[in-house]
């Protein structure tokens, strides 16, 4: 043990920073640091030294005051009288919801398109082909002007509808498809159990999710059954009541009905409505992304080995099995990753949201708050800090989920 | 080492920093230039033509200031700015002045920080509306779909009206009047709100204008004049008698056609002071003597520009109202060149 002798101390010498190749690395490192901070440093107090040149100053006080202008879409209560920071939040939910609807529907057109690409039909393969190179060659705002552009102009306007002999009608006299958006019946419960329609749907939701458990036992009970006697039991039967029963008594006993719209002065009134700015983005983002998803897919599944479709068939499994059960698990871990970079893109694109008028958070606290408070600097730098949030945050959850599927090595 | 950096960051940005505040003049002229933000296309105040010159009654201010200037009723480059990009461009120093159809507002002057030089059309906010809708008053407009741009007064107004009176609407915020134009056509929208001069303009521009028509409310005041940063009052000087100038001369009755005439001098001493004859206005303004002349050559005296561009013998066809000069019962009244 005491063998071991301390390798020789040679004294240091400056110049040894420059010469000596254990030490270089690191001079050069901080002397890169030192110029990066200066650089910062000079470009943060230039800016407040300009700021305070034109009489200026950062606050964040804005954010209490009345925002004055109004929001169409709100997920959230909000009037003119709100706060600025009521608007943030308005925008920021409009920004969610439709980043979260284009992520599920892109996955879905993305994963068909990938696949169906692969496929042997000539003409389908083809057709995806033109699908993906057709979306993804051309600039998102494009895609979302046009798509906006071709419903305005092809659906009809709710004053189509009016007079006796209007030119356009309803679809069942439930559905009106207008310029403005899609009108549909919406539910509504005449005896509410909870004294409001958000906690009511939460019941339903919490039905829906105890059915889901639900469905997930019987699903255990028939694997064990055909383990023991090779035969699996008929569940069709059973699953559907275990979802729909508890959702028809819950449906019954809070007296569900549904709310029609009707075309009543300048719009259609009642029922539910998306808004033609959501969807036409909605739409936009999830078919331009959707192509890029389809990429992925295709990558992936080309990733995996040709033997592993020959031994599955070789099992006997038909093509779709082989997709399902053999390929499609295994191809996952080549395409989260790019799929979460994805996903961070719908987010970042749903900010052209301005461009067809969907009030998403650039739209509210980058738009219109910024322009009536003139706090362009403070407004910007929250915005990127809503951005990086929303951003991180779904790059944590998808990694989660890749680190559930990724290959795991024992 | 970093503090030493740090701290010439520091004297270097406060240098910079100071060089960028004032003398907009001395910048004006070494670029040989006037940059003037100006609408991204509105018929009548700012457009480019089929050559793409700029003309309008907005354009008209820019020019003049420019002729006074420079001496070059051309040298002008005109930046097409929207209600939301306009101020943070005339605050960056990226535009030198901004006539763009803007309201002069306590917070535009205060918290924003810009000098408002005067107002060069005083105006309203009003509704437009196709006639089929028989609609005859603001106040029915109950659940209506409505256009608006964003980054404007129009858009607070709106929210004001309609709560006041109880009512509700849907907003459609739209960047552009292009837009606004093409989505209010198409029947997105039911209802066109912005500055009356502004939906004037926009409804001339229209196939069928007389089927539109515009509601007897105004709800707001918009005295709509050009700006320039606060901090180089000798800058907003300039801008501000330009414009004082062109008012002055209609009151006056000097008119492009008449001023080589009368700028060989005249019995009326004011008219000499302004057409630099007689006294040193222009020196005190750092200009030479012809300053106004020059100005007022451009395009003519506010009334020409009023009626070359939005009078009532243009497709436009404003009525001088509010806009006539005070000896008419207007509003406009320029204070003396003395
Ligand atoms: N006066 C209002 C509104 C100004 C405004 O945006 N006007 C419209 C129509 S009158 C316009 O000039 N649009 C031209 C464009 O879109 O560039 C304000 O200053 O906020």
């Amino acid at each position: 043990m005491t063998t071991i002798t301390d390798p020789p101390q040679g004294s240091f010498k400056l110049s040894m920073l420059l010469n000596d190749t254990r030490y270089r690395s690191y001079t050069f490192q901080f002397i890169a640091l030192v110029l990066l901070i200066g650089a910062i440093a000079y470009l943060i107090s230039n800016l407040f030294a300009n700021l305070a040149a034109a009489g200026l100053n950062i606050s964040y006080a804005f954010l209490g005051e009345p925002a004055g202008y109004d929001i169409n879409q709100r997920l959230i209560e909000y009037d003119s009288q709100s706060t600025h920071w009521r608007a943030t939040l308005v925008g920021v939910l409009n920004t969610l919801l439709v980043a979260f609807l284009a992520c599920v529907t892109a996955t879905i057109l993305g994963v068909i398109a990938g696949v169906l690409r692969l496929s042997n039909n000539w003409l389908i393969s083809k057709l995806m082909s033109f699908y993906v190179e057709a979306f993804r060659n051309v600039p998102v705002l494009i895609w979302i002007l046009m798509i906006n552009a071709v419903f305005l102009v092809v659906l009809p306007q709710p004053r189509a509808f009016r007079g006796d002999n209007p030119e356009a009608t309803m679809l069942f006299d439930m559905f009106a498809f207008t310029g403005r958006g899609v009108y549909f019946p919406a539910p509504i419960f005449s005896n509410s159990l909870t004294g409001s329609a958000g906690t009511d749907w939460l019941l339903v939701i919490i039905g829906l999710v105890l059915s889901f458990f639900g469905v997930r036992q019987v699903a255990k009970w028939a694997q064990a059954k055909q383990e023991a006697t090779g035969v699996r039991p008929n569940t069709l039967w059973i699953n559907l009541a275990i979802w729909f029963g508890p959702l028809l008594v819950l449906f019954t006993i809070m007296g569900l009905s549904f709310d029609y719209p009707e075309l009543k002065g300048f719009n259609f009134q009642g029922g539910g409505w998306a808004r033609g700015s959501l969807i036409a983005l909605w739409f936009a983002l999830s078919v331009y992304t959707g192509a890029f998803i389809a990429e992925n897919v295709r990558a992936g599944i080309q990733a995996i080995s040709k033997g592993q479709t020959e031994a599955a068939a070789s099992l006997g499994l038909r093509p779709g099995r082989i997709m399902n059960l053999v390929i499609l698990p295994q191809a996952l871990r080549v395409i989260i990753p790019p799929l979460i970079s994805q996903y961070l893109n719908i987010t970042k694109n749903s900010s052209l949201a301005i461009a067809v008028g969907y009030m998403d958070i650039t739209a509210t606290l980058g738009g219109i708050t910024l322009n009536q408070t003139g706090r362009a600097i403070e407004a910007v730098l929250l915005l990127m800090l809503f951005y990086l949030i929303i951003s991180l945050t779904i790059s944590a959850v998808m990694n989660v989920y890749n680190n559930s599927v990724k290959l795991k090595e024992r | 080492m970093k503090k030493s950096v740090l701290f010439g960051a520091l004297a270097g940005a406060t240098l910079a920093a100071g060089a960028a505040a004032a003398g907009t003049l001395e910048d004006v002229q070494a670029r040989g230039k006037l940059n003037c933000g100006v609408t991204t296309g509105l018929v009548g105040f700012a457009a480019p033509d089929a050559n793409g010159e700029w003309n309008g009654f907005d354009v008209a201010v820019c020019r003049a200031v420019a002729a006074a200037v420079l001496g070059d009723a051309t040298a002008v480059e005109f930046v097409p700015t929207t209600g939301k990009t306009r101020f943070t461009a005339l605050a960056s120093g990226e535009i030198d002045m901004l006539a763009r159809n803007t309201t002069w507002t306590f917070s535009r002057d205060v918290d924003l920080k810009f000098t408002f030089v005067g107002v060069n059309y005083y105006d309203g906010q009003g509704f437009m509306v196709p006639k089929e809708l028989g609609v005859s008053s603001a106040k029915e407009l109950d659940g209506a779909t409505v256009c608006i741009q964003t980054g404007t007064t129009t858009e607070l107004n709106l929210a004001d009206f309609f709560r006041a009176n109880n009512i509700s609407y849907e907003p459609v915020p739209i960047e552009t009047n292009a837009e606004a134009q093409q989505q209010y056509l198409a029947g997105a929208c039911d209802v066109y709100t912005t500055d009356a001069s502004g939906l004037a303009a926009t409804r001339a521009t229209f196939e069928a204008p007389g089927d539109h028509v515009l509601l007897p409310e105004i709800i707001s005041k918009e005295p709509l004049g050009p700006l320039v940063r606060h901090g180089d009052d000798e800058w907003g000087d300039i801008v501000r008698w330009t414009l004082n100038a062109l008012i002055t001369a209609e009151e006056l009755g000097v008119t492009s056609a008449n001023i080589a005439e009368l700028s060989a001098g005249t019995n009326n001493p004011e008219i000499n002071r302004l057409l630099g004859t007689e006294g040193t206005l222009g020196e005190m303004l750092g200009l030479d003597a012809e300053w106004a002349k020059r100005a007022i050559m451009a395009g003519g005296n506010y009334g020409e520009i009023f009626a070359g561009n939005i009078g009532e013998s243009t497709p436009i066809g404003l009525a001088r109202g509010l806009n006539a000069q005070w000896t008419d019962g207007g509003l406009l009244y320029s204070p003396p060149f003395r």
